[in-house]
């Protein structure tokens, strides 16, 4: 604990220090005063002083003015600021490649590096793509070429892959979130002691290091909110004159978006940000003595905290889908307006394709239901069965459904219902919306009908058929009106790929629908197509749109099956907007579900409190080295224990402030209620919403909350010391956490490797998984 | 505008009549006349002044119109408040009432709750998600006017034809024509202003949706009824606030709990009205507190007192309706398999009520056997195997609440296959046996594969064939607390089967297998040696010709025991009602604004139609005012906290907006909000309560904008303006049921879309369905 008096002392000096400014400061006065402060540096500096009071810490250097002589320059360096970022610095970032290895999560946030290398378009739903492309920033500059599988976690890199700039960036942000809560504290107006304990706790805390240590995006994640709190208590503890506070609001706002662009966690955060600084804001409204709230101060809030990240957080995306121009496997999620926009895609087979459907053209139709599997219309030479396994019977004609690959059993031809031919005229004659149509199967040359039939899995909708006239009194019933649910005129043609269209029978006046719902066996598990009358179906399962598309030229059924097999080709680009994008986009990663199993190592939230459950990252090959997730038990158990005793004293405060007792001064307990603010509140907008979340869940989950009560602990017991009772047990807390830090060592860094029974006596919880190679 | 006379006749009457109470404080009686002697008064902190329920004139004064009212109300005294009263009643009654017969067969979940108050008739035991207070009632009415319980209430569809159900809609009926009413009186209390209260009730008596879900035999209109009836008698008490502890006082209070033990006794969405109350007698608490002319004694006295009219008395009026239940339902029915051993040996006819069979497990019999965690289900296989990609492909073994012949299992030595003639040998503690599916002849199997949800634990599987299968299908069976050579009891014993080859313990998760598993709960095989309920068994049937029927006494379960039971098997039963794939489901947002609505009857066009759908001018009203309401909130709040000085009016319609908006808001919030949380399958209806807070706020928010017309316009013009609007209002909502009438009171011939129809061109979103 060797820091400056002085130092720590700056803390309080005098305003002759605050405007950013200020040039009238000679190098005599600055140490004179600190030389007179230095000497009642024990008494903590907390009570009652005015936010402007308070600015510039001792690590910022500043110069005096340039015009005065002699050139001096005064710089105040925070001794014990350095010493912990160093520290931070080497435990997070002390031999980074080492595993040389595909270390527990990395295997998922690989694949995206090397999608982004490659410009290969995905689409990932856990999250806002900024994270991603932090991760493959950092690959980018080690000069990863993308050209390493990930499939399996504890595979060797390659020497061509630089591990350590792969997981240098996190390690980074995992190291700046120790000075970050240093800073934090001071600005939460508790002393460099607390300040102290709350980086030491950080530091020694054994999960943020595995965390920060690999390509993982939680410790950006908690760097990135502790900046947006940080810099937004700068700039509300700056004194209003300054205008240079306002670099710190945007800095705020700037960290609340990329927060919220690595992962939608962050959104919590934010949202208790955008409520602490309504309070401020409402404060200030009450305040009297404000003659008026300046519009520049509310303009500033606003434009900084709200028009500021959602731009930015459209701009990651922007990012994101300019970078990312190339078709890939997660195309067909998307529409076939987006898929064409990619290059080498759908592009490849679509470019050049006539736009206007007409006559005789042969077409593919695919469902616009935003479902995760795509599928086009499909029929097969298979007829429904005449009887269900449940007893119902059906009309035994040639089955229609939707099949979720591409397909030359998937080409339809439109037909004009009052002529034979299934060529294209010269000149086309374009199908427009409202006309009535018939659609002949490609390669069966059955026409697509419906009738009063129940469908096979949806009996109250209508079944649709190819029509097979089995001579049963059944007559055809095949027309068809074309209904272009996003027409802009009234005449509007059909356009391959843009149009959205809704097939309307013209007998009942049904439309063709994709029910979703899997056919059994004899429908080979495709999924079925009904006819679902207009009143009671409505959403995008009704729509199709027209994905492949050429002009007919072959008459005869045999030439026919020869075109339809032929590839499609030629070339236009067709754009659509970005903004069209970004929405669909973003729609997509909210609604694509993916089907949320068990994981060995998930766990429930509430688990996470008493660290009942561990994760294992990796272990080695062929030896007992090994490396978990498992926070430090002491400084978890502080963390909790000062989260009851915050609530406690906060409800006996309360209680006796109710009854007339005032034990606090107010501006002490403007404090105290500051930081439950911004400490439990954190921890509460951080872990709550796990809890209604039906998501598989891990221990790191709960790492942001945890920081938050990492700065709330020495705050805390400050608070206490300094207006409750005067203890000393300050220095055996962080002396233990380091001895227990230590312990857990060799489970953090994977080395030195433990024997199966030490690796037993680590086991400190039953529950707790800890790997023991047989040998 | 008939309402404004009102308003001020009901102030001078209220204020006669508290000449004669005693304990107000802060307040003198003034003459109607006396304006001006008013004034000081109103600057007094209206919680004391609104502590009556007239209050000051000044501002009835500007709010109703010119001297003609006042001396219509001079002359006639006290009767044009209970006209206005009598109306809301009236027209309540009478739309609730109209054709409450029609139509003649069974509606939608009518087949529910006609069925389950069939049972209370017939004193059959039998399951359901709901605590049982509405059903209960249901059947009390029924078996009231004549109904016999013998309608089997199959489907929707069936006639009813010669049976008396009239009586249980009705009863339905009347408690629903009892909302309108309440809300009145609480928008009444919440903003001493009859026209607002005149608005609440009016929304409410002409929303179709309201009188459709009245008009049939569900639980929701009981659920409101109560629901409402709690939140009325909370804000009377809150009225009474400056008499504590006077008979009124005590009134009001045992009133809330009362109301709040029936909500909660026919859902469990009644929870939220307690947390309502709750919430707001923490706020009424903390204003005692924070008042220091009361001593510590006093306020904890006060707490005390709520402590027991709140929760207390609910909760044991909550637990005598189970009491009930359980003593009135003593067969057994349909209900039986969900409970323990122990609960179903007291059900009359279930095959353990004085149970007789052979006391000791024995090799060759045939068992059923029962998971010991509280509703925990029989150990269950079926001819279907696990899907590919699920361990391996093998039979699927889970557990399932049903009695079914799939849950009996043959007991088998670990070597031979045929039982052998003679007496049977018995089981003992730490006999290794196999355990064949006497359906599908499998083996009871585990091995080394994760089980299908729970990763951790191995997968238990049925395997082999007509009995022969391998070494992992071998179980050490183990008697808790039992000793080598122990004989395993049935029914009585807690067992335990260890798994031979991998050590792991049978175990059942309690989690539900997805569809394919056909909803069931997983089984597994847990590496977790820990006695837990979930790694216990019993046997429960036990079918041994060999072996003589010896009548078992099993030990009859405690009351609590039982309640804790039924509880998990309630809550357990709720969370597994998700939706079903093809099932087009309602989401919460649909709601406010009047998406789709619920088919109640009837679906092509010769059916006789009813469609559950909110009348939509009133549902977007409502939606709007919500809007309204938070812009007017955030006007008078900014103004106050600024500090601009307001007129007297001003100040004590945000009071109104702040203190009764907030409240109504609360219960908007707390009916509303969590359903964004729930996993489960959602519904239209489950908005209803809801709806009702939304329509009070309505009531409130409309009122005071009305009022505040003098802030644009010079006073005779401002007093045309309200009237104006009320009355536009008052039409629209008439007009409006008078063209969606035909949803609630049914309709046949063509559908809407077609020209031809009674709704035709009335179909203003394409997501209606009539």
């Amino acid at each position: 604990m060797s820091y400056s008096a002085c130092v720590e002392a700056s803390g309080i000096r005098g305003p002759s220090l605050q405007s950013a400014g200020s040039t009238d400061r000679t190098p005599e006065s600055s140490i004179g005063r600190c030389l007179q402060t230095n000497t009642k540096s024990g008494n903590r500096r907390v009570t009652g002083e005015s936010p402007a009071a308070r600015r510039h810490r001792g690590d910022s250097s500043r110069m005096s003015a340039m015009l005065q002589l002699p050139l001096v320059v005064t710089a105040q360096v925070d001794l014990v600021l350095v010493l912990v970022s160093l520290l931070a610095l080497w435990t997070r970032l002390s031999r980074l490649s080492y595993p040389n290895a595909v270390v527990f999560d990395e295997v998922y946030y690989g694949q995206f590096v090397s999608l982004y290398m490659k410009r290969v378009f995905f689409i990932d739903d856990s999250g806002p793509p900024l994270g991603h492309m932090i991760l493959a920033l950092g690959a980018y500059l080690g000069g990863f070429d993308g050209n390493f599988v990930w499939n399996r976690i504890g595979a060797e890199y390659p020497s061509s892959v630089s591990v350590w700039s792969l997981r240098v960036l996190p390690a980074l942000c995992g190291a700046l979130c120790v000075p970050l809560v240093y800073l934090l504290t001071l600005e939460l107006r508790f002393s460099h002691l607390s300040a102290l304990g709350a980086a030491v706790l950080l530091l020694l805390e054994n999960s943020l290091i595995v965390q920060s240590r690999f390509m993982l995006l939680e410790s950006v994640l908690i760097f990135l909110v502790l900046l947006a709190f940080f810099s937004y208590l700068r700039f509300h503890n700056a004194p209003t004159s300054s205008w240079f506070r306002y670099v710190w609001l945007l800095l705020s706002g700037v960290s609340c978006a990329a927060a919220i662009g690595v992962k939608y966690m962050g959104l919590f955060s934010y949202l208790l940000l955008l409520g602490v600084a309504f309070l401020h804001t409402w404060n200030l409204v009450g305040d009297q003595s404000v003659s008026h709230v300046s519009p520049i101060e509310a303009a500033g809030l606003l434009v900084c905290l709200l028009v500021v990240p959602v731009l930015l957080y459209v701009f990651w995306f922007y990012l994101h889908l300019s970078l990312l121009n190339r078709s890939g496997p997660h195309d067909q999620l998307m529409s076939s307006a987006f898929q064409a926009s990619l290059q080498g895609g759908l592009s490849r087979i679509t470019q050049g394709q006539p736009l206007e459907v007409a006559y005789g053209s042969q077409v593919t139709l695919r469902s616009s239901a935003s479902q995760l599997i795509p599928c086009w219309l499909h029929s097969h030479k298979a007829n429904y069965p005449v009887r269900y396994e449940n007893g119902r019977g059906s009309s035994h004609q040639q089955q229609v459904t939707c099949y979720p690959f591409k397909d030359v059993n998937n080409w339809w031809i439109i037909k004009h219902p009052g002529r034979q031919e299934l060529v294209v005229d010269t000149p086309p004659r374009p199908v427009r919306h409202g006309d009535v149509i018939q659609l002949v199967h490609g390669m069966t040359s059955r026409f697509l009908n419906s009738h009063d039939v129940a469908a096979p899995m949806s009996p109250h909708a209508q079944e649709v058929s190819g029509y097979v006239d089995f001579n049963v009194s059944m007559p055809a019933q095949n027309l068809w009106k074309v209904d272009i649910s996003n027409r802009e005129a009234e005449s509007e043609v059909w356009k391959t790929i843009l149009s959205e269209v809704r097939l309307v029978h013209v007998n009942t006046s049904a439309v063709l629908k994709l029910s979703g719902v899997s056919l059994p066996e004899w429908g080979f598990r495709q999924l079925e197509v009904v006819a679902e009358k207009l009143f009671k179906a409505h959403g995008s399962s009704l729509g199709w749109n027209v994905e492949e598309h050429r002009y007919g030229t072959s008459q005869e059924p045999k030439e026919r099956e020869a075109e339809l097999h032929s590839p499609t080709h030629i070339d236009v680009d067709r754009k659509i907007s970005f903004w069209a994008k970004f929405l669909e986009l973003q729609w997509k990663m909210l609604a694509v579900k993916q089907e949320e199993s068990e994981h060995k190592y998930s766990s429930a939230p509430l688990e996470w409190i008493t660290m009942e459950t561990n994760i294992a990252y990796w272990l080695h090959a062929t030896t007992n080295a090994q490396i978990h997730l498992i926070g430090n038990p002491v400084s978890w158990g502080v963390a909790n224990l000062s989260l009851l005793a915050y609530q406690l004293l906060a409800a006996v405060y309360m209680l006796r402030r109710r009854r007339g007792f005032k034990d606090l001064p107010d501006a002490v307990w403007d404090q105290f209620v500051c930081l439950g603010c911004v400490c439990v509140g954190g921890w509460v907008v951080n872990f709550v919403p796990f809890l209604l979340m039906e998501k598989t869940l891990f221990l790191y989950h709960y790492l942001p909350a945890l920081c938050y009560l990492y700065l709330l602990s020495p705050a805390l017991l400050e608070h206490t010391h300094t207006h409750l009772l005067r203890l000393r047990l300050t220095s055996s807390v962080p002396a233990a956490g380091c001895s227990v830090e230590e312990t857990f060592c060799p489970l953090t860094y994977g080395s030195p490797e433990l024997s199966a029974n030490q690796l037993r006596g680590l086991r400190w919880r039953d529950t707790w998984d800890i790997l023991y190679r047989r040998r | 505008m008939f309402s404004f006379l009102m308003a001020k006749e009901e102030c001078i009457s209220q204020r006669n009549k508290t000449e004669h109470s005693s304990i107000l404080r802060n307040r003198k009686n003034i003459p109607t006349s006396l304006k001006t002697s008013q004034a000081p008064f109103t600057s007094v902190s209206k919680d004391k002044i609104s502590q009556t329920a007239g209050h000051s004139s000044e501002d009835d004064n500007q709010s109703s119109n010119g001297s003609s009212a006042q001396l219509f109300t001079r002359r006639h005294g006290e009767s044009p408040v209970k006209v206005l009263l009598l109306l809301v009643v009236g027209l309540s009654f009478s739309t609730r009432l109209y054709k409450i017969t029609e139509p003649p067969h069974v509606c939608w979940d009518e087949t529910h709750f006609g069925k389950m108050g069939s049972y209370y008739i017939n004193r059959t035991f039998f399951f359901d998600v709901h605590p049982p207070l509405g059903k209960m009632l249901i059947g009390l009415a029924g078996y009231m006017t004549g109904y016999d319980g013998t309608f089997p209430f199959i489907k929707p569809g069936d006639k009813y034809e010669q049976q008396n159900y009239w009586g249980m809609r009705g009863f339905c009926a009347v408690l629903g024509s009892f909302l309108p009413i309440f809300a009145y009186l609480i928008v009444l209390e919440l903003s001493q202003s009859h026209t607002a209260a005149f608005i609440t009730a009016i929304l409410l008596i002409f929303d179709t949706g309201c009188i459709t879900i009245s008009q049939y035999i569900l639980l929701d209109p009981i659920l409101m009824f109560f629901i409402m009836a709690a939140v009325l008698s909370m804000v009377k008490f809150n009225q009474q606030r400056y008499r504590p502890f006077t008979a009124s006082w005590w009134f009001w209070l045992v009133l809330t709990g009362v109301n709040l033990a029936g909500a909660f006794g026919v859902k469990f969405v009644g929870l939220f009205v307690i947390l309502l109350v709750g919430l707001n007698t923490i706020w009424d608490l903390w204003r005692l507190l924070g008042d220091l002319s009361l001593s510590l004694v006093d306020v904890a006295k006060h707490f005390l007192a709520r402590v027991v009219g709140l929760i207390l008395l609910p909760l044991f009026l909550y637990v005598t309706v189970f009491a009930v239940h359980f003593v009135v339902l003593n067969k057994s029915g349909p209900g039986d398999g969900f409970f323990s051993s122990a609960f179903q040996s007291r059900l009359m006819g279930n095959n353990l009520y004085n149970a007789s069979m052979p006391e000791y497990l024995a090799y060759g019999s045939t068992i059923t056997v029962k998971n010991l965690r509280i509703a925990g289900g029989y150990l269950h296989s079926h001819w279907h195997l696990y899907p590919e990609g699920v361990g391996s492909r093998q039979q699927q073994v889970t557990a399932y609440s049903h009695k079914d012949y799939n849950n009996l299992w043959l007991v088998h030595r670990q070597d031979d296959n045929n039982s052998q003639s003679g007496s049977p040998d018995l089981v003992r503690h730490g006999d290794i046996i196999r355990l064949e599916h006497k359906e599908t002849t499998r083996n009871l199997h585990s091995h080394l594969h994760e089980a299908p949800l729970t990763k951790k634990h191995f997968q238990v599987t049925g395997y082999g064939i007509n009995g022969t299968g391998d070494t992992n299908d071998l179980w050490q069976l183990e008697v808790c607390g039992g000793r080598k050579g122990d004989l395993v009891k049935v029914l009585r014993s807690k067992v335990r089967f260890l798994h031979r080859a991998t050590g792991c313990v049978l175990y059942s998760s309690g989690k539900t297998l997805p569809k394919w598993g056909w909803e069931q709960v997983e089984v597994t095989c847990s590496p977790y040696l820990k006695e837990t309920p979930s790694s216990q068994w019993n046997i429960e049937d036990h079918i041994n010709p060999k072996l003589p029927n010896i009548s078992l006494s099993v030990l009859k379960p405690h009351f609590l025991e039982i309640l804790l039971e039924s509880h998990i098997v309630m809550i357990r039963g709720n969370s597994g009602l998700k939706p079903k794939d093809n099932e087009m489901n309602s989401k919460p947002w649909h709601w406010p604004i009047n998406y789709q609505g619920l088919r109640f009857s009837g679906v092509n066009e010769t059916e006789y139609r009813v469609y559950l759908l909110g009348n939509p001018v009133v549902w977007w009203l409502n939606l709007a005012s919500l809007g309204l309401y938070l812009i007017m909130v955030a006007v008078a709040s900014v103004t106050i906290q600024r500090g601009f000085s307001l007129g007297p009016k001003r100040i004590e319609q945000s009071q109104v907006l702040m203190r009764g908006g907030g409240l109504l808001l609360l219960g908007w919030l707390l009916h509303y909000a969590p359903f964004y949380t729930m996993g489960r399958v959602l519904y239209y209806h489950h908005y209803f309560p809801a709806m009702l807070f939304s329509s009070m706020l309505t009531g409130i928010t409309v009122d005071i904008l009305l009022n505040s017309a003098d802030l644009i316009l010079q006073p005779p013009y401002s007093d045309w303006m309200q009237r104006v609007g009320q009355m536009v209002l008052l039409l629209s909502v008439l007009y409006s049921f008078y063209l969606f009438h035909p949803l609630s009171y049914g309709m046949t011939g063509p559908l809407a879309h077609e020209p031809g129809s009674a709704m035709a061109g009335l179909k203003w979103m394409d997501s209606w369905e009539f």
